[in-house]
C-alpha cells in the first residue's frame, strides 16, 4: 500500500451514515418527482398530448373553389370564371440567404413591372400569415412571362406557376354596378359571422350581387391534407377533398335590356331602371359612367382604383340607380297628384286656371318656359305638365291638416326610404319637411354663431346650405319635385309601379333562383309580400290617363318622342333645376303597355336638360328592347319644357 | 446474488503480491449494460431517417464509443484507484489545461466552444474534467481531513472546484459547470464538512445568483448570455413563446405525453418528423417517452435507480476515505445529470444542455461515464479484496 491513511479503512461513522441516508433521501425524492410527473404526462394527459402531436404534423393546404356563375333570366352567362396563371413563391424553394432572396425579388419585380420592395413585402406578409402555403406575387400573369419563368427556372428559385380561378365579367362595363366586384376577405369580414368558413386570402363579393348573394356564389374550398415535418417539408399526402364550385345564380335581368339601357345612357352621368310593375322583377338596372369589374378580379392597381373612384371621371363606382339622390322635377307630380286626390284637395275633374305663374307670398313661381295653359284639370295638367296647377296643390297642402300631405304620400309611395332591392349600399334619399328645414336651420345658426364665418365661407357651405327656415315656398317647390328633394330612379320606378298595379309597393328583386351548375333549380328566391296602399280606382285611372296623354296627345310633353312607337306608353318627363350654372337633371318615367302596364322604365341624366330631350328618348330605346320592337333608328327627341 | 469467483472476477492488477481475484459489482455492471442496450435501441429508432443512405450511422458510432468505454472501465476496475491520489496535482493541472485547450483549439458549435476536433470524435474536455475533478478534489480533501473543521479547508476546496467550473461556464457550457458545483458540494458533504460551512456556502451561492441575474445586468454587465437566460426563464412558462425558447420544451412535453402508457412505436411522429430537437442527444429521454411510453420511461428510470443504489452502496463499503469521496462525487455527478436532463424533458427543470449518462449519443459523455463506473468497480473490487484479506465477507 502506498499511503498510510489508505490502510485505515473507515468504518461507517455515524456522520457518514447520516449523510449517505440524506443523499439517498434526495435521490428518492428526485425519482419520485420524475415518476409522478411522468404519470401525469403520459397516463393522465396522454390523449391531450397525442392530439397535439397529431395536429403538429398535419397541414391543410387550401385548394380554392371557383365561385358560382351568374346568368340572366334566359340563362345567358353574365359572370363566370376563367383560369389564370399565377406567379407564386413557395417558402421551401426560397433561397435562405438574404442577399439571394433580394436578388430574386429584384428579378421578379423587373419581370412583372413592380417595385422590388412591394414584391418583398407582399411575399413576406403572405408567408407570415399562412405558413406552409405559397405566396402570390401576381395573380394573372401573361403567357410570355410565365414562359420566361419556366424556361429560366434556375434564375427563379422557389417560384412556381399555379392555375387559379379568376372572376370574369364577359360583358365588361355592362351591368358592372349590378354584378359588383370581388376582393380578398377584408378585416371586418373576417370577424363577420356571415363569412365563417371563408379562408384567409379567399376572394368574396365586395359589392353588388356578388356581395348580396355571396353565401350562394361562394364555393367550398377543397383541401389537400399533408404530413409535414418540423421544417415544413412535405412528407406525404393524407388525402384530398376536391373543391366545390359555388351555386349558380339566376337573375331576373335580361341581358339585352341591360345592354340597351347601358347603350341609351351612352357614358353620360345617369342611370336607368327597367322593372316589372307587378312583381318587382328588375330586368335592367344600370349606372353611367361604368367601369370594368374585371379590374377587381385580381389585385387591382392603384391607378385603376383611383380612376374608378375619381370625381373628375364622374365617379364610375357610384351606382346612380340606387345611390343617386336627385330632385326629380315634374316626375314627382304623380305623387303630388295622388296626395291631392286622396287627401281630398281636388277631384280628377277640379279645374284650376293656369295663368303661367303663381305668386306665393313675395315669390312668383312660374311655369317652365313661361307657358300659359289656361284652365286645366288633372289629366291635362299632367299631360302638358302645368306647374302652376301643382304649385297651388303644394300651397294648399302646406296649409291643410298637419301640412304634411305630400310628404306622407311620398313616403307611402316609397320615397325617402330604401326600396329593399337585393343590392347593398342603397341610399334612402330625402323628402323635405318643415322639421328637416327648421332643424337644419337651427344648426346653421348655431354654427354661424360659433364660427363667425365670412359671407364667402357661408356661400361655400361652411355651415351647410339650410340658411332659412321652412316656408310655404318649400312645399310649392316640392309639389313639382324641385328643391331639397332627393330620390333615385329605382324609388321613382317603385312609386310609378304602385299607381300602375293598383297600389302595391313592390320590393324590387334581382335574384330569381339558386341553381346547380347545370341550371337545375335548387331554391327559388321568393319576393317578400308587397306593401298594399289604398288608392281609389278612379284616382289611379285619372293619373294614368294623364300620363298616357302626355306621351300620346298633341301638346303632351313626350308626345314627339313616342310618336309612331308601336307600344302604347304612358309617361312623365321631369326637369330638375340644380342651381345657377349647373345643367338641369333630366328625367323620364314610362309605363307600358297602356292601359294595363307591365313594365316601368325610369331614366335620368345628371346634366340632360329637358326630360323630353334626353331621358325620354333613352327610355324609348329601353322600351323597344323590352317589347322586342324596332325603335326605328334613333328615337326622336322632344323639346317640350315641363 | 453472489457472484461466482471465476465468472465475473478479473485477475489481480498488481502481480507482485501474487495471484488474487478482485470482484466487480455484477448488479452495477448489469445496470450499465442494460442502459447501453436501451440507448443503442432508442438511438437506432430515433435516427433511422436522419442521414440518407446510412440508417445506422449514429448507432454504430455509439456502439463503438460504448465498446471503448467498456474496455477502459474493465482496465480501471482492475487497478487500485488509490494510486491516483499520488497524481492529484498532475491530474488537476491536466484538467485545467484540457479546459483551457478548448478555448484555444475548440471548434465552435452553435455559438459555444466546447470540444476539440479529433480525427474520430470531438473531445469534450469539460466531460473528462468531471471525473478528474472528482479524483483531485477527493484527494485534496483526504490530505486535509484533519483540518476539515477549518473554514480555510472548505474555502480552499470550493475555490479549487470553482476555477474549472467558471472556466467551463465561460465556454459557455453552463450545464457542465453546474455539474462541477454539484460535485464539490457532494464531496464536502460526504467528507463531513460542518453544517455551518454549508450554510455560509449557501448564502454565498444565493448572493452570487442575485448578482449574476439581477444586480450585474442592472449596472450593465451581462454575465449570462441571452440564450442562457432565455432558456432559464422559458422553462417557467414554455407555452408563452412556443416558437422560440419554449419550443424545445413544448415539443418534448408533447412527445412524452403523446407516448401514453405503452408508446407510439412507429407512429412516433414527434421524433420521426424532427419536431423533437436534439432527439439523439439531450432529448433522448423524450424519444424513450414517445416511442415506448410510460413503460419504457419507467424501465429506464428503474435502471438509473439501480445504478444510483449500487453507487451509494459502494460508497459505504469503500476500503478508505478516498474511495468514499470518489464514490460520493460520482453519485453527485450521475444524480445531477439524470435529474436535470430528465427534468428538462418533462418540464420541471430549465434547459441547460446536460446529457443523460449512458443514454445520450456522444463519445465524450459515454466514455467519461464508463471511466466513472470503472472507478466505482475498482472501489468495489478493492473493498472486497480488503475484506477477504481480513477474513470477512461482505454481503453483496
Amino acid at each position: 500500500m502506498y499511503l498510510d491513511s489508505d490502510n485505515r479503512r473507515p468504518s461507517l461513522t455515524p456522520t457518514l451514515a447520516l449523510r449517505v441516508a440524506m443523499v439517498s433521501g434526495v435521490a428518492l425524492v428526485a425519482f419520485a418527482l420524475i415518476f409522478f410527473r411522468l404519470w401525469y404526462l403520459q397516463v393522465l394527459s396522454g390523449d391531450k398530448y397525442e392530439a397535439e402531436a397529431k395536429q403538429n404534423q398535419v397541414r391543410k393546404l387550401i385548394v380554392r373553389a371557383p365561385r358560382g356563375e351568374i346568368v340572366d333570366r334566359q340563362g345567358r352567362v353574365l359572370v363566370d370564371n376563367r383560369v389564370g396563371l399565377a406567379i407564386k413563391v413557395s417558402p421551401k424553394g426560397l433561397p435562405s440567404d438574404e442577399g439571394d432572396r433580394s436578388k430574386l425579388y429584384g428579378r421578379l419585380a423587373r419581370l412583372l413591372d413592380m417595385k422590388p420592395g412591394k414584391v418583398r413585402k407582399d411575399v413576406e406578409r403572405q408567408l407570415d400569415a399562412v405558413q406552409y402555403s405559397t405566396a402570390t406575387v401576381k395573380a394573372d400573369a401573361s403567357r410570355p412571362i410565365v414562359q420566361y419563368v419556366l424556361e429560366n427556372k434556375d434564375d427563379f428559385p422557389g417560384v412556381e406557376v399555379e392555375r387559379v380561378f379568376l372572376r370574369s365579367y364577359p360583358h365588361r362595363a355592362v351591368g358592372a354596378h349590378l354584378f359588383g366586384t370581388v376582393g380578398e376577405l377584408n378585416k371586418e369580414q373576417r370577424k363577420d359571422q356571415r363569412y365563417r368558413g371563408v379562408a384567409l386570402g379567399d376572394r368574396v363579393g365586395q359589392s353588388g350581387i356578388e356581395s348580396q348573394y355571396d353565401r350562394f356564389l361562394r364555393g367550398k374550398n377543397g383541401g389537400n391534407r399533408v404530413q409535414v415535418d418540423a421544417l415544413g417539408t412535405l412528407r406525404r399526402g393524407l388525402g384530398v377533398t376536391p373543391p366545390q364550385q359555388g351555386r349558380q345564380l339566376r337573375l331576373s335581368v335580361d341581358l339585352d335590356v341591360q345592354r340597351a339601357g347601358q347603350k341609351a345612357l351612352g357614358g353620360a352621368k345617369g342611370a336607368f331602371v327597367a322593372m316589372n310593375v307587378k312583381n318587382g322583377e328588375v330586368l335592367g338596372l344600370g349606372s353611367s359612367p361604368s367601369f370594368d369589374p374585371n379590374l377587381f378580379a385580381k389585385v387591382i392597381r392603384k391607378r385603376d382604383l383611383d380612376r374608378v373612384y375619381s370625381k373628375e371621371n364622374g365617379e364610375p363606382i357610384l351606382n346612380r340607380a340606387i345611390q343617386g339622390g336627385y330632385p326629380t322635377g315634374s316626375t314627382f307630380k304623380l305623387i303630388t297628384a295622388t296626395a291631392a286626390l286622396e287627401g281630398g284637395l281636388i277631384t280628377p275633374d277640379t279645374v284650376q286656371y293656369d295663368g303661367g305663374s303663381l305668386k306665393v307670398g313675395d315669390v312668383v313661381f312660374k311655369n317652365a318656359g313661361n307657358v300659359v295653359n289656361g284652365p286645366v284639370a288633372l289629366r291635362k295638367a299632367l299631360s302638358v305638365s302645368s306647374d302652376v296647377y301643382f304649385y297651388r296643390l303644394g300651397q294648399e297642402a302646406n296649409g291643410s291638416g298637419k301640412g304634411l300631405l305630400i310628404q306622407d304620400w311620398a313616403k307611402r309611395l316609397g320615397l325617402g326610404r330604401r326600396t329593399g332591392i337585393d343590392l347593398p349600399g342603397e341610399s334612402k334619399g330625402l323628402i323635405p319637411s318643415p322639421k328637416y328645414r327648421n332643424d337644419g336651420f337651427a344648426a346653421f345658426r348655431r354654427c354661424v354663431e360659433r364660427k363667425d364665418p365670412t359671407p364667402q365661407e357661408i356661400s361655400f357651405g361652411e355651415c351647410g346650405f339650410l340658411d332659412r327656415p321652412w316656408s310655404v315656398g318649400d312645399n310649392v317647390n316640392l309639389s313639382v319635385g324641385q328643391g331639397d328633394l332627393q330620390a333615385d330612379p329605382l324609388q321613382l320606378a317603385v312609386a310609378y309601379a304602385a299607381i300602375a298595379n293598383g297600389g302595391r309597393i313592390v320590393r324590387p328583386r334581382l335574384g330569381q333562383r339558386i341553381e346547380d351548375a347545370g341550371g337545375r333549380p335548387l331554391q327559388e328566391l321568393e319576393a317578400p309580400p308587397a306593401r298594399k296602399l289604398k288608392v281609389k280606382e278612379e284616382h289611379r285611372q285619372a293619373i294614368l290617363e294623364g300620363l298616357r296623354s302626355a306621351a300620346s296627345e298633341p301638346g303632351g310633353t313626350s308626345e314627339p318622342v313616342f310618336a309612331g312607337f308601336k307600344i302604347p306608353v304612358a309617361g312623365k318627363t321631369g326637369t330638375a333645376e340644380k342651381g345657377a350654372g349647373r345643367a338641369d337633371q333630366s328625367w323620364y318615367v314610362a309605363l307600358a303597355p297602356y292601359p294595363s302596364p307591365k313594365y316601368v322604365v325610369a331614366v335620368t341624366f345628371e346634366a340632360g336638360g329637358f326630360g323630353a330631350e334626353t331621358a325620354a328618348p333613352a327610355a324609348r330605346g329601353i322600351l323597344s328592347e323590352l317589347f322586342g320592337v324596332s325603335g326605328g333608328g334613333p328615337a326622336p327627341r322632344g323639346t317640350a319644357p315641363d | 446474488m453472489h457472484a461466482s469467483p471465476y465468472g465475473t472476477s478479473v485477475k489481480g492488477f498488481r502481480e507482485g503480491h501474487g495471484p488474487r481475484f478482485i470482484r466487480i459489482d455484477a448488479l452495477l455492471l448489469l445496470a450499465v449494460l442494460a442502459l447501453v442496450a436501451c440507448s443503442l435501441y432508442t438511438i437506432g429508432t430515433a435516427t433511422r431517417g436522419d442521414i440518407d443512405g446510412s440508417p445506422y450511422y449514429f448507432v454504430i458510432r455509439q456502439a463503438a464509443y460504448c465498446g471503448v468505454g467498456f474496455v477502459l472501465m474493465l482496465l480501471i476496475s482492475r487497478m487500485d484507484y488509490s494510486r491516483l491520489r499520488e497524481w492529484r496535482v498532475g491530474l488537476y493541472g491536466a484538467m485545467i489545461a484540457g479546459i483551457l485547450l478548448v478555448y484555444a483549439l475548440g471548434s465552435v458549435t452553435r455559438g459555444s466552444k466546447r470540444a476539440i476536433e479529433l480525427p474520430f470524435f470531438q473531445l469534450q474536455t469539460s466531460e473528462l474534467g468531471k471525473v478528474l475533478l472528482i479524483l483531485t478534489l477527493s484527494a485534496f480533501v483526504v490530505d486535509r481531513i484533519r483540518q476539515l473543521g477549518d473554514r480555510e479547508t472548505t474555502s480552499r476546496i470550493v475555490l479549487m472546484a470553482l476555477i474549472p467550473a467558471m472556466l467551463v461556464i465561460g465556454q459557455p457550457d453552463l450545464g457542465s459547470g453546474l455539474v462541477y458545483i454539484s460535485i464539490v458540494v457532494a464531496t464536502l458533504f460526504v467528507a463531513g464538512t460542518k453544517w455551518t460551512h454549508f450554510a455560509a456556502l449557501g448564502a454565498l451561492g444565493v448572493t452570487a445568483i442575485v448578482v449574476v441575474l439581477v444586480a450585474a445586468p442592472a449596472v450593465g454587465v451581462e454575465v449570462l448570455k441571452d440564450y442562457q437566460k432565455d432558456r432559464l426563464t422559458a422553462f417557467v412558462n414554455p407555452a408563452e413563446n412556443p416558437a422560440e425558447e419554449g419550443y424545445q420544451q413544448t415539443q418534448s412535453l408533447v412527445a412524452i405525453g403523446a407516448g401514453g402508457k405503452t408508446g407510439r412505436g412507429e407512429e412516433a411522429t414527434q421524433t420521426k418528423l424532427d419536431f423533437l430537437p436534439e432527439h439523439h442527444t439531450d432529448f433522448i429521454f423524450s424519444v424513450v417517452g414517445e416511442e415506448f411510453g410510460f413503460m419504457g420511461a419507467a424501465l429506464v428510470l428503474s435502471l438509473f435507480a439501480l445504478l444510483i443504489w449500487r453507487c451509494l452502496r459502494i460508497l459505504t463499503m469503500s476500503k478508505n476515505l478516498y474511495g468514499t469521496l470518489i464514490a460520493g462525487g460520482i453519485v453527485a455527478m450521475l444524480m445531477h445529470q439524470i435529474f436535470v436532463n430528465v427534468g428538462m424533458t418533462i418540464g420541471i427543470m430549465p434547459i441547460t444542455g446536460v446529457t443523460l449518462p449512458l443514454m445520450s449519443y456522444g463519445g465524450s459523455s459515454v466514455i467519461v461515464t464508463f471511466l466513472a463506473i470503472g472507478l466505482l468497480q475498482s472501489i468495489h473490487a478493492q473493498a472486497r479484496e480488503t475484506a477477504l484479506a481480513k477474513g470477512r465477507d461482505l454481503a453483496i
